[in-house]
């Protein structure tokens, strides 16, 4: 029965660390801040799922360790762990009683122990709190027991409900001038978060979907090639469809933020030519956002007075300047690799950005003052002209521009050129060996990065209108770069998933207020260590599990004879 | 004009080192050649001599009469030498077929307009390429491996491959660095025949290093014996297994009596 002890103590260590998460939380204060976040209105408080979430998600890793499979032993494996939890959140509470914990703490108060105890009387509050714990630890190992399409129903449900109940004061917004669907959502919710009601509808929606779909037997796909292009074909008819009326549906807040995703979408996609097909770190990239938009200032901005072009006028220039700075910071950087690429990316960035700054260029470029009264860009001819002010019709130019830039990024990808890139990330030597000239490669790989860093730019400043040195920070390579690799390095549908999981997400945290970028930091580490390869990796690996399904057409019948 | 490839006392020193001192060899067009010798004997150092990866402090480089020392890589491979490695050096994170597409790159034209654009003669270009290149897989025996990525691959897979990508840029001389390393017997037999098939049928001059003395006695018509950067001996499989200087430096000096008649029939 040696087993059993190792697997209890091991239970035990799992419910210590789930009560130290839970502590660390509430003295950071998230626990405190969020009592009065209902994601179920009156019920379920966000905060209590900060106390219990972790003590469950603890439980759970103790029976997944656990070495017998057997129910009742599960059961109270479960149990002692979340007693542990429970034993560790008490403690804090008893010292709390005992010492003024607040010298050091600010968090933990009596506001705290109160919300630990249940706003009951201390010491029976308390015991109430352990008994909950231990009660989570149990359920979760009775939740591990369920068949799996009972338990995939179960927790697809709670995540929503939460999810959802979290995400009530958006949605109510959104979709507040949406008629018959703004009154079902009235009754849904109630102040921010669901109504009990909506609570339950959510729950049997979501579950009963995750339901559904588990038990569906799994059919093999085998559409004929021509049926195969016209769904694809349809169905980015309707992807079109809701992109064009998007702005619309979600109003002037989201189309802001839809902006700023698109922005980061077109850069994204310009770094993943760099760093992702050519492997070529650069850590400067903004500074071809930067020269994209100050190109665009100084020959429009009737405040410089030099030029005072439209918009249209200057578009090419800015084009083209931000094209041969690509080819001029990649000349002198060809024959270096990994570190010191990025190193001298990075002073390429930063002498750009300083250089806008400067006194000496201020005459030309504004200084710190920057540029104003940038021309926003016009549209049609005559009398039907129209000038692209507001940010919902911006919206539209980016999204040209995007679908633009991608239908040229999937092009290169799958040309020699694109392979030519990919052989150079793999190995350069043998590259140069196959024949690839590097110099040439390597300078198209980064002209083309800094020419869609370069469009990025011309519709910052049309969207801003005035543009100064502060938005070329350097965090905005790392955003890009990180957006890259959150997405899946290499991977195009990877970009779009990674702005708006890294530009996006931030934006609608707003909720969790001065914690948003705490949550936003763990999400991030939470998602680089679930799924390394990133959200949306590139298809190659994935044609990879699939590729004896589907040699190519004219080798069908020869591999056949030949694994017979 | 008969030797396709001619170096004349070429050296190459790494700081004190003399890797290859005065290093002469002849290749005759169409023939199988070897360069054995033991470990750091200079054998892939004269390749990479050869290839453009190094240049040498003197002598120079004939291939088919011109003079190629000190040309960067990618101009030898345009001229038409080809080479594998020593450690097998795919592109690991790309297909099979990519990499064949890889190797063929000097022989395709479309570049950044033409990618964008995909005009008819990039459109052709490329399905030319893709079905030689489905061809060339075939012919290394990988029928039915295109879509798999390179490093997952089994290893005498992957050697195969790197000859597939190899033979993609049209080589006229290939350099095989140990071809059969890591291999057991009858895999060793069978890229034995492979590497004779490719001379045959595809009238290509192959120049191979290799480690193991059974491999090259059967098919070389030629070996040339490195030692500490030297040329130590030359000729025929039979004159080398009884050269008494060939088997004093792969044993030692002593085991050379003894020994010899032993190597002679292994």
């Amino acid at each position: 029965m040696q087993n059993k002890y190792t697997d209890w103590k091991q239970a035990l260590r799992s419910g210590l660390l789930g009560g130290i998460i839970v502590v660390v939380l509430s003295l950071i204060g998230i626990v405190a801040a969020f009592e009065n976040t209902y994601v179920v209105n009156q019920l379920v408080s966000f905060g209590e799922i900060l106390i219990l979430g972790p003590v469950a998600a603890l439980s759970l890793s103790a029976i997944r360790k656990a070495t017998s499979r057997q129910a009742g032993f599960l059961i109270l494996t479960a149990a002692i762990s979340g007693l542990a939890s429970g034993l560790v959140i008490l403690a804090l509470a008893g010292v709390g009683q005992v010492i003024n914990l607040r010298a050091m703490f600010l968090n933990a108060s009596e506001e705290l122990y109160a919300i630990y105890a249940y706003k009951q009387a201390l010491v029976p509050g308390l015991l109430l709190r352990l008994l909950a714990c231990i009660v989570i630890g149990a359920l979760t190992a009775g939740f591990t027991l369920l068949p799996d399409r009972i338990k995939s129903a179960l927790g697809q449900g709670l995540l929503y409900v939460v999810f959802i109940g979290l995400m009530g004061r958006l949605l109510t917004m959104m979709l507040s001038n949406w008629g018959f669907v703004a009154v079902l959502f009235k009754w849904i919710f109630t102040a921010n978060s669901l109504s009990l009601v909506g609570a339950i509808v959510v729950f049997l929606l979501t579950g009963g979907l995750a339901y559904w779909r588990h038990g569906r037997p799994k059919v093999k796909r085998s559409l004929e090639p021509r049926k195969q292009k016209v769904i694809r074909w349809s169905m980015l008819g309707g992807v079109g469809l809701i992109l064009i009326f998007l702005p619309n549906i979600l109003g002037l807040w989201f189309s802001e933020i839809l902006d700023n995703v698109g922005l980061f979408i077109l850069m994204g996609l310009g770094l993943n030519i760099v760093v992702g097909f050519a492997g070529l770190l650069d850590l400067g990239y903004v500074a071809f956002y930067a020269i994209g938009a100050y190109t665009i200032g100084v020959l429009t901005s009737p405040e410089l007075g030099f030029f005072n072009w439209t918009f249209w006028q200057a578009f090419p220039v800015a084009l083209l300047m931000a094209f041969f700075a690509g080819v001029l910071l990649g000349l002198p950087i060809l024959k270096m690799r990994g570190d010191y690429l990025a190193i001298v990316t990075l002073g390429f960035g930063e002498i750009i950005r300083i250089l806008v700054l400067s006194d000496w260029l201020k005459p030309w470029l504004g200084g710190t003052q920057g540029i104003q009264r940038i021309q926003r860009p016009v549209i049609g001819f005559g009398g039907y002209a129209r000038t692209l002010e507001s940010q919902q019709e911006l919206y539209y130019l980016i999204l040209v521009g995007i679908v633009i830039v991608a239908f040229i990024a999937i092009r290169l990808r799958d040309s020699r050129l694109g392979r030519t890139w990919m052989a150079l990330r793999e190995d350069e030597d043998v590259a140069v060996a196959m024949g690839i000239n590097h110099v040439t490669t390597k300078l198209t790989a980064f002209a083309m990065g800094a020419l869609f860093s370069g469009i990025g730019g011309t519709l910052f400043a049309a969207k801003i209108g005035s543009i100064y040195p502060s938005s070329f920070q350097f965090l905005v390579s790392i955003n890009i770069l990180s957006l890259i690799i959150v997405g899946g390095m290499g991977s195009i549908p990877g970009v779009f998933v990674g702005a708006l999981a890294l530009i996006g997400l931030p934006e609608l945290l707003r909720e969790f207020a001065e914690y948003r970028y705490l949550f936003y930091g763990a999400a991030l580490v939470a998602m680089m260590l679930i799924k390394p390869e990133g959200l949306w990796p590139e298809a190659r690996h994935r044609i990879e599990l699939h590729e004896e399904e589907t040699p190519p057409p004219e080798e069908e019948a020869a591999t056949a004879t030949e694994n017979a | 004009m008969d030797n396709i490839l001619v170096s004349k006392k070429v050296t190459k020193r790494f700081g004190g080192l003399e890797a290859l001192s005065k290093v002469d060899l002849e290749l005759k067009k169409g023939a199988i050649q070897s360069i054995i010798g033991p470990n750091g004997a200079g054998k892939t150092t004269f390749f990479n001599c050869v290839t453009g990866f190094y240049t040498p402090e003197e002598g120079e480089i004939l291939f088919n009469g011109h003079n190629i020392t000190g040309m960067s890589p990618d101009r030898v491979t345009q001229r038409g030498i080809s080479r594998t490695y020593q450690n097998i050096r795919l592109f690991k994170n790309m297909t099979a077929i990519e990499n064949i597409l890889v190797g063929m790159h000097p022989h395709l034209k479309s570049w950044l307009v033409g990618a964008i654009l995909r005009d008819p003669r990039t459109v052709r270009e490329e399905a030319e390429a893709l079905q030689e290149a489905y061809r060339l897989l075939e012919y290394v025996g990988l029928k039915g491996r295109g879509d798999m990525l390179a490093k997952n691959l089994p290893y005498g897979e992957q050697r195969r491959l790197e000859i597939a990508r190899a033979l993609a840029s049209r080589p006229q001389l290939l350099l095989l660095d140990e071809p059969t390393a890591g291999m057991n017997p009858s895999e060793t037999q069978a890229m034995v025949h492979f590497i004779q098939r490719l001379r045959d049928e595809l009238g290509i001059t192959i120049l191979i290093i290799e480690h193991q003395m059974r491999v090259v006695m059967s098919i070389s018509e030629k070996i040339t014996v490195l030692d500490f950067g030297r040329k130590i001996a030359e000729g025929t499989a039979k004159e080398i297994q009884t050269n008494p200087t060939v088997i004093e430096a792969y044993l030692g000096r002593g085991a050379a009596s003894g020994l010899g008649e032993a190597t002679a029939k292994g």
